[in-house]
């Protein structure tokens, strides 16, 4: 037997375990839990900090409650079967995991999807990312004490959470997309439902922004905290909103087009400031440019097909399989053996509300993955907390936490 | 020296000054807000006081809820145990027995029915793949969605559980329109 490490080195040399005062430090610091039951830690993170009276030395975060295994779950499902697991990876962005994914796999297999199926999706995408900012402004808001706003965002957001319970049956673990396409038709109200919202969203935008931007505490609490430089959120692989409230300017949606972004007209919102502050400016603009793309999206949504011409891959129309033999053996067998993926590995990157999000996904020629990894952006932006927190107040970390909008359970997954 | 500490002194106050009216503003604008808000009209399902089955929960047509096992309109079982519904579930939920239909006892309309068909729901994810995947639309989504329970085995739901009421052969339908009601 080579010398393998125990795992209980690992736990010896976790920085995390060993988060007593520093040597030397005297009596002067502490070790204080924050989490995983802490109301402002946003899931199950825990963060071990080191505090000198008020003033944090050292963030550590511990990462793990919320492991679910999904990556290892993936490779004994078939591929159609990955996508609902796709969902319960980041909870508040769900189609843009399942977009990720999808668009992964017909990479792979190389598929053209229908235009309607990609408006469609983008339509939904930009509906998801509206949902999950306005979860961070609601949740970012209550734990700097303004609680109103979350009131507010969440009213909103019960809106959109009911057209993809229109369109999917669930409300947040849609499993929408499908491999190939889009799993139902949208119902006949759906896309005046949808301009209902989009026509009414860009004024409660407004009153969030009246709300929060002039409010002395707010003000207080969010300027100048948190500074993140352009050069280390490269660094540490920062990515999305924080990225751009760190002054660089790059979105996947307009660098690396992805699902027919490139026809779609938007501005990126940058900053340069790269405090907390900046974070909320950007998202907040990000937002109103969402609510344009979801307009152009709907008023150029094209008819036609939301499937792929692919019957060994997709599953035929319900009328189809009904009336047609060979539509009928199609669909045993795609339910019963899946379908084969050429071998060869992908990466597929989508801008997902909280950075870049992908998926490498490596096939073996049969019907279930190889491997499925994700590469998460919560993942990379919480290493980033350590230089955020570093010498600034207790009361920030909150602050931070917020402003950083991680999804617990795609850091983990 | 006297006339330049005032000057000094005004300027500070000055700004003091400026930064309580901003502040006032700020909060004024904001609270202007609560105060439009308090007149709108309140955005609430009064679910569980609510009135209908739902007892005030809004559902959408496609909400996915605790399965139905469907009839056909000879009141047959439309489940004929093709197990694909087994086979498209990632969370392997689904547990059937298949058997013969006699000709004393016909259950479905084809050769085969299902004798056990269990879904548990400790591991039912509502995904809808078995729906989808369904060639005689013999399981839907219902709309129940209650399903809580204190005893994980309960959650165990058997085809008597999830199998529509038998309303008869047409002819039959107005004798129980009333039980309908």
């Amino acid at each position: 037997m080579p010398d393998m490490p125990e795992i209980s080195d690992f736990v010896a040399t976790s920085t995390l375990l060993q988060a007593r005062p520093e040597e030397g430090s005297g009596d002067r610091t502490m070790v204080l839990n924050m989490g995983p039951q802490h109301p402002s830690t946003h899931g199950v993170l825990r963060l071990v900090i080191e505090i000198d009276g008020e003033t944090v030395t050292r963030v550590v975060p511990d990462i793990g409650y919320l492991h679910t295994g999904i990556e290892k779950t993936c490779e004994a499902k078939f591929y159609q079967q990955v996508v609902p697991m796709t969902d319960r990876i980041d909870y508040l962005s769900p189609m843009t995991n399942n977009l990720c994914y999808c668009l992964a796999v017909e990479k792979l297999i190389g598929i053209e999807i229908p235009e309607r199926a990609i408006y469609l999706r983008v339509l939904l995408n930009e509906l998801t990312r509206l949902n999950s900012h306005l979860v961070w402004l609601g949740t970012h808001a209550m734990d700097i004490g303004a609680l109103t706003v979350f009131l507010y965002t969440f009213r909103e957001r019960e809106e959109i959470l009911r057209i993809f319970e229109m369109v999917s049956g669930q409300r947040m673990m849609t499993s929408y997309f499908r491999v190939g396409g889009i799993a139902l038709e949208p119902p006949l109200d759906f896309f005046d439902r949808v301009r209902n919202l989009l026509k009414i969203l860009p004024e409660k935008i407004d009153e969030y922004q009246n709300l929060l931007t002039g409010n002395p505490i707010w003000v207080g609490r969010l300027k100048g905290v948190g500074h993140l430089s352009a050069a280390d959120a490269i660094a540490l692989g920062v990515t999305g909103p924080p990225l751009r409230a760190s002054g660089v300017d790059w979105d996947l949606r307009r660098d690396m087009p992805y699902s027919g972004y490139e026809k779609f007209q938007f501005r990126v919102p940058i900053s340069n400031d790269g405090d907390v502050w900046a974070r909320y400016v950007v998202r907040l603009e990000e937002m109103r440019e969402s609510v344009k793309i979801a307009q152009q999206a709907l008023d150029g949504m094209p008819g036609g097909p939301i499937k792929a011409d692919a019957p060994k891959i997709v599953l035929p129309d319900r009328e189809k399989m009904k009336t047609q033999m060979e539509s009928l053996i199609y669909h045993f067998k795609i339910v019963t053996e899946g379908f084969q993926v050429p071998a060869g590995e992908v990466y597929q990157a989508v801008e997902s509300p909280r950075g870049e999000m992908g998926y490498y996904v490596v096939s073996d020629g049969t019907a279930k993955p190889y491997r499925v990894h994700m590469r998460n952006p919560s993942f990379a932006t919480l290493q980033a907390l350590q230089t955020m927190c570093a010498g600034r107040l207790i009361a920030d970390v909150v602050a931070v936490i917020g402003s950083i909008d991680i999804v617990l359970g795609e850091i983990d997954r | 020296m006297t006339r330049g500490w005032c000057k000094e002194y005004t300027a500070a106050s000055y700004t003091v000054v400026m930064s309580i009216v901003r502040n006032i503003a700020g909060i004024t604008k904001g609270m202007s807000i609560t105060f439009r808000e308090m007149l709108q009209p309140t955005e609430v399902e009064n679910y569980p006081d609510g009135p209908g089955p739902t007892r005030g929960a809004v559902l959408q047509e496609r909400f996915r809820g605790a399965h139905e096992l469907q009839r056909d309109e000879n009141g047959l079982e439309k489940c004929v145990a093709c197990f694909l519904c087994a086979a498209a579930c990632p969370s392997n939920c689904i547990y059937i027995e298949a058997a013969e239909n006699t000709a004393e006892q016909r259950i479905s309309s084809a050769e085969r029915y299902a004798k056990v068909y269990n879904i548990d729901y400790n591991r039912c994810i509502f995904c809808g793949y078995c729906v989808e995947a369904c060639p005689t639309d013999a399981i839907t989504h219902g709309h129940g969605f209650e399903l809580a329970s204190l005893n994980a085995t309960n959650l165990v739901m058997r085809k008597e559980d999830m199998l529509v009421a038998n309303v008869g052969m047409p002819g039959q339908l107005a004798a129980h329109s009333d039980s309908l009601k």
